[in-house]
């Protein structure tokens, strides 16, 4: 079921209702999220698919914008490095700022905003014709992320904290809880060690995913139902594929956002003295 | 649904990352992160600082220049004042000349109307005088030619007498006319 590289769509054009065909057969699922490499082989070690491309030419993209944008940039601003500077200063202060302060966030501005960017333009994809596909709803690139802010957080606390400090940090020491006092740790230290930054993958990529897959299924059933009596119901099908479309826009940059939003915590967390 | 299963059956769990997609993740991210962080917002971070300085330069130039501006102001009041009490000293100066001007000139009317007058007073005079000289000269002579003209006629006789007198004034009134 694996979608054929040389294929566009995501399903089979000529199957329709009442044209003896189940929807079963073009309904979208796990498969939607495979793709036939485009050079090499699935099983190799070592492969090159549509997703990896779009990576990589959402890098390329965010680059030639800040490129475009703040290579020369001058005191007194053109138009698109006053867009890239709305960008940049809403991160930068709206974000950074806001969570971790000024004098100790400017260290991870640049990590926040490259974060940012690259999500979003991640993200972006999944409505941008013929691409049509978030990458972030492959889990392996929400999960390098998050691995990245997991490791920045965990080495930031022990140089902050120490060893003592930083066992204190990911457990939650209070003296206060008393007899309770072991089970928070224990659960402390499982969600801030262990399930943090899995969370912090997944809520990017089930996010995607999840849109990605509303979005398939409303194309698909408009196609599907234009047959017949089904007409009718395949325009109200295309509406919701609109209506999720600007819908999709606005999860796309409210995600990238909540994904750095939750790194500054991280990062703040680290930073702050343990009480 | 039963995709779904087939798909978990095949070992296609979506929550296990691909291998090779994990290292293109990473060098994308490290793409974008090496770019922005080394290159362009060191960049532009730069001009935000010398935008912000421009602007508090651009401020206490304003300020500097409101100052010279306040000073250049008072300045200007403190002159506009003194040139406006230069203005009434200088008017208080021209109505006491004008006033010493005025009283010089009646005083000197005054002194030559009493010079006229008096030259008037003493031609008066002169002319009276030869007035009543040449009157008097000439009463002296219409009374000789009176008497003289009284004496040749007969004077007993009043009526006569009266007549005489009569052509007497008359004469003189002819020549009154005649001279008039």
């Amino acid at each position: 079921m694996s979608a054929d590289p040389t294929q566009v769509l995501a399903f089979e054009t000529d199957c329709h209702i009442f044209a003896d065909c189940g929807f079963a057969e073009v309904s979208p699922g796990l498969h939607s999220f495979l793709f036939q490499p485009l050079l090499g082989h699935q099983d190799d070690a070592i492969y090159f698919n549509k997703t990896m491309l779009l990576a990589l030419l959402g890098s390329i993209i965010v680059i030639g914008f800040f490129w475009a944008a703040f290579r020369k940039p001058q005191v007194v601003p053109g138009k698109l490095q006053m867009v890239a500077e709305a960008g940049y200063d809403f991160i930068r202060r709206g974000v950074v700022y806001e969570t971790i302060g000024k004098k100790e966030g400017e260290k991870y501005v640049p990590l926040v905003v490259s974060l940012f960017f690259f999500i979003w333009m991640m993200n972006i994809w999944s409505i941008v014709p013929v691409a049509q596909f978030p990458v972030t709803a492959i889990i392996s690139y929400p999960a390098v992320l998050a691995l990245i802010v997991y490791i920045t957080w965990v080495v930031l606390t022990f140089k902050r904290q120490g060893f003592v400090g930083f066992f204190k940090n990911v457990t939650g020491y209070d003296k206060s809880l008393g007899a309770v006092l072991p089970l928070s740790m224990t659960i402390e230290l499982f969600s801030n060690l262990l399930i943090r930054p899995f969370t912090h993958a997944v809520r990017l990529f089930a996010n995607m995913f999840a849109g990605h897959t509303l979005l398939l299924l409303f194309t698909i059933a408009s196609w599907y139902l234009l047959n017949s009596f089904g007409i009718a119901y395949a325009g109200v099908s295309f509406v919701m594929v609109l209506v999720m479309t600007a819908f999709e826009l606005f999860v796309q940059a409210l995600q990238a956002y909540v994904f750095v939003l939750l790194t500054c915590t991280y990062i703040q967390g680290a930073l702050a003295e343990h009480h | 649904m039963s995709q779904l299963l087939i798909a978990a059956g095949d070992g296609e769990n979506p929550l296990i990352p691909p291998i090779p997609e994990l290292g293109i993740g990473l060098l994308a991210f490290v793409i974008v992160f090496g770019f922005l962080a080394k290159k362009l917002l060191p960049n532009i971070n730069k001009v935000l600082e010398e935008r912000r300085e421009a602007i508090e330069g651009g401020i206490a130039k304003a300020e500097d220049l409101q100052t010279e501006a306040q000073s250049v102001l008072e300045q200007y009041k403190a002159q506009l004042a003194e040139a406006r009490h230069e203005a009434a000293r200088l008017r208080q100066e021209a109505q006491e000349q004008g006033a010493t001007l005025i009283a010089e000139m009646r005083a000197e009317g005054q002194r030559q109307r009493e010079e006229i007058i008096a030259a008037g007073h003493s031609q008066l005079e002169a002319d009276r005088k030869a007035a009543s000289q040449a009157l008097r000269q000439d009463v002296g002579k219409l009374a000789t030619d009176l008497a003289g003209k009284l004496v040749g006629e007969s004077l007993e006789d009043h009526s006569r007498q009266s007549r005489v007198i009569d052509r007497f004034l008359e004469d003189l009134e002819e020549k009154a006319e005649a001279t008039r």
